[in-house]
């Protein structure tokens, strides 16, 4: 009779289970029939192996919180891990005690409510559970300074909470302190405690505690269970378990589409809003702090995004470098501004109509050479490329000389995607009919569609730092090494976008001496120039970029050097210093 | 009416109170900076779409103004939102979200929101 305060904790956890149950088998049921085919091969493989590793190291340990943050990381582990410990070695507990695994699922939970008796390895395991208890708790504390002040883990700004979150949140944390002082009620009555709850214990004999106090403790342990259960499919904690179903898929090589679908929403429901893309965002120097990739998910998840919000962001990628749940940020803001946008693409019927003849050289080309809407406004980059193309006597095509298309990649940052794939058709043909086997860019924006979106087969796609690099290697082109300092800026789409950091770096050592900057390679910042922000203000862009210039500049080189026609042009607007793109230097120090 | 053989043209006068300014006014809203615009022309020589086809954006700045839906929608889908004119605009004008707002303002339009 007295055993009813298991009820609360039962229901919940069996609400919790067909809830996920329906949850997580329509998310899957809706996964293309290709995806689907894709796990099937997989889940026995190395993969799957590979997966829970992952699942361990990052949904348990919480290792890449660790590594950014410590105090954070540790808040999520001994939570989440500290739990998970609980679970099993209460289970063994079990075990011990009734020789059997097969115990009803409330035995380990309430176990010190039921077991006042000896049994093997009692007092070990009793400790041990204590000790548990105190590392979940340590973390339940860090949980209480955190949202009375985030500051100390060093996050801007914390996350705003909705009625289910704050349900799930308070019933969490009550869950461990309720389970100290219901076992420590126990301990008092039983003396069954081990040093955490026999010490709490001792407190409780000095008042007395009565067997009905005992019991209004483990019920209220077991409401708090409950309502966590009841709450968590539609808070937050959502992310813990749909996590590990993420990072099964990602394993399984299920990539991210251009069109929002299931494998989309189960990333989205996978952020922890552990805040740490917060930080890294340029646009809080412009007191932008609405935007950043945990209010976006948020949104997308309560479906109220706005498009102010939506276009305004750089689309940089320094959130999805430091995401520690390798959340495809850039790719899911992109694929809600298509969704946002599909109702008015356009054709660009003109096309059909330009003259279509791609032009040839007489002989079998080496390089098709696209220079793209950048690079026309900043002729000294053209016009330093064909004085390197024509010194190393390369046999290229121009293929944008007198009149191009755009690329289509600014289209494909703004969500207009039919309309990008018209552009990107056009090209296509022309470059594939030239029978050239390199296409050579000079812009980093184009560089990434290319890449990513046109499916040239076996033509191999070069940024101009790569392929100078090659040049000189063959000794096609030689350098003379100066005496000027040069610090090198990664563009956002040649360094995340496509991870080319090394070749213009090793260039640059060869024509000057090469500085670092505090923030560079993958944590590269931007320019504020990008095409991927639409509602950012001039005034905001400037801000920004001084703040990156700040940074740049700080060892006072004679040169800013780039790779990127757009990162050169919004950089000249600001500095005394000269700023030169790669194709510029290169073509200076050619002996 | 007598035939004198002769017609008038239509009158070139602007009248102001029949302007539609449904689009504009939605441009506006939402991106404020584009009342800087000095129709000056830099993004139209500028201009990706412009080197291509007859596609003037500084002309079109102005129809909008006026009120001239039907050949904004006509015109507006040969830009390529490649950014080059909001390099170039010596006012500092958001030209590529200008250029969205047209594309979203008309769509709003023709389902009749605004
Ligand atoms: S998007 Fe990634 S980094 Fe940002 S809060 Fe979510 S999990 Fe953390
Ligand atoms: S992509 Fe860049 S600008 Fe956009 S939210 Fe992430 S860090 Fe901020
Ligand atoms: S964004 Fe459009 S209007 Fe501006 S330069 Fe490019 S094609 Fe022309
Ligand atoms: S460059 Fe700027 S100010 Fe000049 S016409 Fe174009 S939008 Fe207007």
């Amino acid at each position: 009779m007295e055993n009813y305060f298991i009820l609360p904790f039962t229901l919940g956890m069996i609400t919790l289970f067909v809830i996920l149950f329906i949850k997580y088998g329509l998310w899957i049921a809706r996964l293309s029939h290709i995806d689907k085919l894709r796990i099937i091969q997989c889940i026995f493989t190395r993969r799957t192996w590979d997966a829970i590793v992952e699942s361990v190291m990052e949904g348990l340990l919480h290792r890449s919180i660790f590594k950014r943050n410590p105090l954070l990381g540790y808040m999520h582990m001994s939570l989440a891990f500290g739990w998970f410990l609980l679970i099993v070695v209460g289970h063994i507990e079990g075990f011990l005690c009734y020789g059997t695994f097969a115990n009803a699922p409330w035995i380990p939970i309430f176990f010190q409510y039921f077991v006042h008796y000896q049994f093997p390895g009692e007092r070990i395991m009793t400790n041990l559970m204590d000790f548990l208890l105190l590392f979940i708790l340590s973390g339940v504390l860090l949980a209480y300074f955190k949202r009375l002040n985030s500051k100390i883990f060093g996050i801007k700004k914390t996350t705003k909470l909705k009625p289910f979150d704050k349900m799930a949140m308070i019933a969490l944390w009550f869950i461990f302190p309720l389970r100290l002082f219901a076992e420590s009620a126990t301990a008092a009555l039983y003396g069954n405690g081990g040093f955490l709850t026999n010490s709490v214990a001792n407190l409780f004999i000095l008042i007395h505690v009565t067997p009905t106090m005992e019991s209004i403790l483990w019920w209220a342990y077991s409401i708090s269970l409950g309502l966590f259960f009841v709450g968590m499919p539609f808070s937050r904690y959502m992310h813990i378990l749909t996590e590990v179903l993420f990072i099964f898929l990602r394993h399984y090589g299920i990539k991210l589409k251009k069109q929002f679908n299931s494998y989309s929403r189960i990333q989205v429901y996978s952020c922890s809003r552990c805040g740490v893309c917060i930080d890294v965002c340029q646009m809080h120097v412009a007191n932008i702090s609405n935007n950043q990739s945990v209010y976006i998910l948020k949104n997308i998840r309560d479906q109220n995004l706005t498009d102010r919000k939506l276009y305004n962001c750089l689309l940089c990628g320094r959130c999805e470098q430091v995401c520690p749940v390798k959340i495809n940020l850039n790719d899911l803001r992109i694929s809600q501004r298509i969704r946002a946008t599909k109702e008015y693409n356009s054709d660009y019927a003109f096309l059909q109509s330009l003259p279509n003849e791609t032009p040839t050289t007489g002989k079998q080309p080496e390089v098709i050479y696209f220079a793209g809407c950048m690079t026309h406004m900043t002729p000294g980059i053209k016009k330093s490329i064909v004085k390197v193309l024509d010194k190393a006597n390369v046999n290229y095509i121009f293929m944008d000389k007198e009149k191009g298309a755009c690329c289509g990649r600014p289209l494909m940052l703004a969500g207009q995607y039919e309309a990008a794939k018209k552009l990107i058709d056009f090209n296509r043909k022309k470059i594939l009919e030239s029978g050239a086997p390199v296409l050579l860019v000079s812009c980093p924006i184009c560089y990434k569609v290319f890449r990513d979106d046109y499916e040239l087969g076996q033509i191999t796609i070069k940024h101009h730092s790569e392929y100078f690099l090659e040049l000189v290697e063959q000794g096609r082109i030689s350098l003379k090494k100066s005496n000027s300092s040069i610090v090198y800026h990664d563009p956002c789409e040649l360094g995340r976008g496509c991870n080319v950091y090394e070749q213009p770096r090793e260039l640059l050592k060869k024509t000057g001496t090469l500085l670092s900057a505090k923030q560079e390679k993958v944590m590269s910042l931007c320019c504020s120039g990008s095409l991927g922000d639409l509602s950012l203000s001039m005034p905001d862009r400037n801000v920004i970029k001084a703040e990156t210039l700040k940074v740049l500049l700080q060892k006072n080189p004679d040169v800013l050097a780039t790779a990127c026609p757009l990162c050169k042009k919004t950089f000249v607007k600001g500095v005394n210093i000269q700023v030169k793109d790669i194709a510029e230097i290169v073509a200076n120090a050619m002996e | 009416m007598r035939n004198f053989g002769f017609t008038t043209t239509k009158s070139r006068t602007i009248d102001y109170e029949k302007i539609d300014t449904r689009l504009i006014s939605y441009i506006l809203q939402n991106e404020p900076s584009f009342n800087a615009c000095l129709s000056c022309g830099s993004c139209t020589a500028i201009c990706s779409a412009g080197n291509l086809t007859s596609f003037n954006i500084r002309k079109l700045s102005l129809q909008i103004r006026l009120g001239d839906i039907e050949n904004t929608k006509l015109e507006i889908d040969k830009c390529m939102l490649c950014g080059k004119c909001l390099l170039e605009c010596p006012r500092g004008i958001n030209t590529r979200n200008v250029i969205m707002l047209i594309k979203k303002g008309l769509n709003i339009i023709d389902k009749n929101e605004i």
